[in-house]
């Protein structure tokens, strides 16, 4: 499959992951279902594609659970990078996300608790303790409008009459 | 009691309802349903156009506009035409916003058409031009599409059409609605020589223009000899997602769009300044949603055609529009019926062919205009639906 192929099945797995094998073959012009499926393999043995996931709404399911993002200012030493930072903190499960970013602080790092609590004492006890980190802000999420492309809030239904000419 | 029947203009009294009415109706009434029968895009309009339409309210543009539409957007249309077509269209003169691709249609045939005139329309085609023909007080003459030439517009037959009937006027469709197919540049260079010859005026709409997959689309406008002859119906519905706005537009001799402008200018005034707005946006920037919705139709459509012939059905390769048009012949109904029995049993609403006109007999319009795990879901109900018989 060529490069650029590749790319517009990635691109339809990102969007929706659960298209079959045989209806990514169908809508990809000129592939057979063996090639397909041998290349979603490839994709995930390379890490390419890392795994397969749900968007979920939890505001919707349960009111105890609460998301910050917590931006992290670091001081690098020699002979520790911004990696090795990077690695101590996203080892912790509660770390759902760690990114690197450009700009007025180095590492945003996304932190899903049970508790507002819960979520400071991690970033208190166990995040700010961790040497070279010279400082963190706290954001805590109130609502999320859209996520990873999809609009969480109901109001976009189709509109269309079911017969139209 | 008033007698109304008595009242009414005969014409527009007598005129059958079309063909869509009765199933939208069955399938308004139904839960569950899965609907292949939208004519139109299922994307909403691209954020940054109805942002412009937003603006436009919110500085205050609520008046009337020049009654052939805002000179910045006939200049954009200008622009695309010349630079899509090398068409080129005086911004004056010969340009007129309409209030959807269908008013523009309207226009034309009326004052195209004298009393009694024949007027060539091959078919299927869109469910508007025979009624409109009709109240236009012309004699709709049909052209059958043939299956066996992939609902192609033959040469020997408008050849043979034209000269059976006399008629001055014809009106079509390039991409078809319903069947998909479009007309290459050959072919229209062999439509042309017989147009010419017969010295016919066409009214060519090409709603779908930009929706094609692969290929070298040409307007009729294009070939030899008949950018004099040919009133070019364009519009925004389609290509950006845009069908609730209601605008398109017309472009042709300026005797024609002159005299189609004083109709328009006492009867609509002007379209809508919100949308003329909006629509500016969209063809100044908005090519690039364009393609991106074109990419997703042509998967979509790889998708259903092999869905279709997967589970028998014979179904030629749609070369624009969002329409597939699978023959429904083997399972020994007529399209009206298995349109029926689709719908109550499978719960998948499609449209008969026999309502775009007599030869889309034997076919369905199926829009794949709808997202991909709904066209998956619709496909299974449909193959299951097949193999109870039907």
């Amino acid at each position: 499959m060529t490069p650029e192929r590749q790319k517009v099945l990635l691109h339809l797995l990102e969007h929706n992951a659960k298209l079959s094998p045989q209806t990514v073959t169908a809508m990809l012009e000129d592939e057979d279902l063996e090639t397909v499926e041998r290349t979603i393999r490839e994709l995930e043995d390379t890490g390419i594609i890392r795994g397969y996931s749900a968007i979920v709404n939890w505001d919707r399911v349960e009111s105890d659970r609460i998301t910050a993002i917590i931006e992290v200012k670091v001081t690098p030493q020699r002979g520790v990078g911004f990696d090795e930072v990077a690695r101590r903190i996203y080892r912790f499960p509660e770390v759902q996300a760690v990114q690197l970013l450009s700009g007025s602080y180095d590492l945003q790092v996304v932190v899903v608790g049970r508790r507002i609590q819960e979520v400071a004492r991690f970033v208190s006890e166990r995040l700010a303790t961790i040497d070279f980190i010279q400082s963190t802000t706290t954001h805590f999420i109130l609502k999320t409008y859209k996520v990873d492309g999809v609009v969480l809030e109901d109001g976009d239904d189709d509109q269309r009459l079911v017969i139209t000419p | 009691m008033t007698d109304w029947p008595s009242r009414l203009l005969p014409l527009a009294r007598d005129l059958p309802p079309s063909g869509i009415r009765r199933f939208f109706d069955l399938a308004a009434t139904m839960e569950d349903v899965i609907s292949l029968g939208v004519g139109e895009p299922d994307f909403v309009t691209p954020w940054h156009i109805r942002e412009a339409g937003l603006y436009a309210l919110e500085r205050g543009m609520t008046a009337y506009t020049a009654n052939a539409g805002l000179p910045v957007l006939r200049q954009g249309i200008a622009r695309y035409l010349e630079g899509r077509f090398n068409l080129r269209y005086q911004v004056k003169g010969e340009l007129l916003v309409s209030v959807g691709g269908s008013e523009a249609i309207d226009l034309a045939l009326r004052v195209l058409t004298r009393p009694g005139d024949r007027v060539l329309i091959p078919e299927p085609s869109y469910v508007a031009y025979t009624p409109l023909v009709r109240l236009a007080g012309g004699e709709p003459v049909h052209v059958p599409l043939r299956a066996d030439a992939g609902f192609r517009l033959a040469p020997s037959d408008l050849e043979r059409a034209a000269g059976a009937s006399g008629a001055r006027l014809m009106i079509w469709c390039n991409p078809n609605n319903p069947t998909g197919a479009v007309v290459d540049r050959q072919q229209l260079t062999a439509l042309a020589e017989v147009v010419l010859r017969h010295d016919l005026v066409v009214i060519s709409d090409e709603i779908y223009a930009e929706i094609v997959y692969g290929g070298d689309y040409c307007s009729l406008a294009q070939m030899s000899g008949m950018r004099e002859r040919t009133v070019l119906v364009g519009g925004f519905s389609k290509a950006f997602a845009m069908t609730g706005w209601r605008l398109g537009y017309a472009a042709g001799p300026e005797a024609v769009i002159r005299t189609m402008l004083k109709v328009h200018q006492y009867a609509m005034l002007c379209a809508p300044v919100m949308a003329q707005v909006a629509a500016v946006e969209a063809i100044e920037r908005g090519w690039q949603d364009v393609a991106e919705m074109v990419e997703e139709y042509g998967r979509r459509r790889r998708f259903i055609v092999h869905a279709l012939r997967d589970m028998g059905l014979d179904c030629s390769d749609p070369g624009g529009a969002f329409y597939a048009f699978p023959d429904i012949r083997t399972t020994g109904l007529t399209s009206a019926q298995f349109a029926e029995d689709l719908l109550v049993r499978a719960k998948v609403a499609v449209v008969p062919g026999s309502v775009f006109g007599p030869s889309g007999e034997g076919f369905v319009r199926c829009s794949y205009a709808a997202a991909i795990n709904q066209l998956e879901r619709a496909m299974t109900r449909l193959r299951d639906f097949l193999k109870a018989g039907g």
